[in-house]
């Protein structure tokens, strides 16, 4: 049992940092501010989002679940704001053709 | 132990980063993640008390006190003359800091075997301070006027940022007006994070007795949610000048001072907690002195003042 | 080799690699940003000699491990004093160094 937990766990890791190696590459690679958060938020919402998936299956108990769960939920929270805030500061004039 | 090269590896290329970037505000990114790289490493040495003080403090609040320096200062920067030092400045500076270094490796190659620790005497007392988080025991039991004097370090240096105001200031509200727009995305995660974080910062300061955590860690989320507010415009800095701040300010070194000479009366010496009441009176001390250095730090960062009081 | 060796020799690296960014930059920003890497290194030490000192049942020593708790938060007031006497001196004179030509 332990072992088929742990097997899911290494799964869910490994594919949260591919989104994360993903958002990197963007990063570097990317033409522009506005799609380079694009790339940046993939790394923040589902990277981190496998990567905690994985850890519930190590984890100790309802409370460290959740604990995990919230960790995730304030990152995906202050991703979204900041990337608002940057791209608003990138483009001003809002969305446009 | 791979995993461990790599981190130092890591640890070690983001800090050259820093000293190496030509841009002042790509070294101030670097630094804020060199704070959090040394908070993972922190983690590695079984200290998670200081990994969450480091992440908090030194890359958190710190790292937000530099990025806006480095804005303010980007005017300045502009007008620099891109300054090389001659080469033979760069080479004598190499082998100095090569010479430091090898010092240091040294020393950290010599330390004596069996290493010395102070780790069984900390445990075996441990219980007559009602505590069960052993850097929490030292930091307000075993040596806690060192924590007394670091209280009156933060005011000290409150102080002195405090006394940078120009005249036409005195006693004024630091931080420009920020002004809070109703459907901001700011003013929203503002609304939102600030009473999740005064939970979360009460949680730590309050868990610190039994679990990694503690007075100083929860003070700097205090502090970072009340920079938040300040930030996004919902509450005005308040006028340095103001009684009740300078209140809250002082209460708790205040606290921290009297029950320390109360403990020449009832224990025997300054700062002896009579051994029944030991936890009761950690408590009492605790409480006062996280909401005090939780207002400091915010008012370290918020700065010295900048426009008039009762503007 | 063990880890806290390791991050001992870690620790020195940075101090040295810190101690080049405090010579080589004019600008006073980026020397206290030297200077916090420097302190970084410094506490990397003493939580290296925490590690070894683990006993007990413990980790490590808890005493070198409060005293860089202490350290860290003194060196954030330093930091933020340093920055506030900086941001005065551009007000007050336009530059942000020290230099005495310019």
């Amino acid at each position: 049992m332990s072992a088929a937990l742990n097997g899911l766990t290494i799964l869910a890791v490994c594919a949260g940092a591919f989104f994360f190696l993903a958002g990197t590459v963007g990063l570097l690679r990317f033409p522009d501010t506005l799609s380079r958060l694009h790339a940046l938020t993939k790394a923040d919402n589902l990277g981190l989002g496998l990567v905690v998936l994985g850890l519930l299956f190590q984890a100790e108990g309802l409370l460290a679940a959740l604990k995990l769960i919230s960790v995730w939920l304030l990152a995906l929270l202050a991703g979204a704001t900041v990337t608002q805030l940057i791209a608003h500061t990138a483009r001003p004039s809002g969305p446009q053709a | 132990m791979a995993f461990d090269i790599g981190l130092a590896l890591l640890v070690l290329g983001v800090g050259a980063w820093t000293v190496a970037a030509r841009d002042t505000f790509a070294a101030v990114v670097g630094f804020v993640a060199y704070g959090l790289l040394l908070a993972l490493v922190w983690v590695r040495l079984a200290a998670p008390d200081v990994a969450l003080t480091e992440a908090a403090l030194g890359s958190g609040l710190t790292g937000g006190l530099l990025v806006s320096a480095s804005t303010r200062l980007r005017r300045a920067e502009t007008r620099a003359v891109d300054e090389r030092q001659p080469a033979s400045l760069r080479l004598a500076a190499a082998v100095l800091c090569t010479l430091v270094s090898a010092g240091v490796a040294a020393i950290v190659l010599l330390l004596p075997e069996p290493a010395p620790t102070l780790a069984p005497q900390a445990m075996v007392n441990m219980a007559a301070t009602g505590l069960g988080n052993p850097v929490t025991a030292v930091l307000m039991a075993y040596r806690a006027i060192d924590t007394l004097l670091e209280t009156v370090v933060l005011l000290l240096a409150l102080v002195g940022i405090w006394s940078l105001a120009p005249d036409r200031v005195w006693g004024g509200v630091p931080d420009p007006r920020h002004q809070a727009e109703p459907d901001g995305r700011l003013t929203f995660i503002a609304q939102l994070l600030v009473p999740v974080g005064i939970l979360v910062g009460i949680h730590i300061f309050w868990v610190g007795s039994v679990a990694p955590g503690g007075e100083f860690q929860g003070a700097t989320i205090l502090a970072a949610m009340w920079i938040l507010a300040m930030m996004a415009g919902l509450v005005d800095a308040p006028a340095v000048s103001r009684r009740w701040l300078r209140l809250m300010l002082v209460t708790g070194p205040a606290v921290f001072l009297t029950i320390g000479l109360t403990g020449f009366a009832v224990a025997g010496s300054f700062l002896a907690y009579p051994e029944p009441h030991a936890k009761l009176l950690i408590l009492m001390i605790e409480i006062p002195v996280t909401l005090s250095i939780a207002a400091t730090l915010a008012l370290l960062v918020a700065g010295p003042p900048e426009r008039a009081p009762g503007r | 080799m063990t880890e806290a060796t390791l991050y001992g020799l870690c620790s020195a690296a940075l101090v040295g690699v810190g101690l080049f960014g405090l010579i080589m930059h004019p600008q006073p920003l980026r020397k206290i940003l030297a200077f916090n890497l420097i302190g970084g290194g410094v506490f990397l030490l003493f939580g290296a000699v925490a590690r070894r000192g683990a006993a007990a049942g413990l980790g490590g020593d808890p005493v070198p491990q409060a005293l860089v708790i202490t350290g860290l938060v003194v060196a954030f007031a330093a930091t933020a004093l340093a920055v506030a006497l900086l941001l005065r001196l551009f007000q007050e004179t336009g530059r942000a160094t020290l230099g005495s030509d310019g």
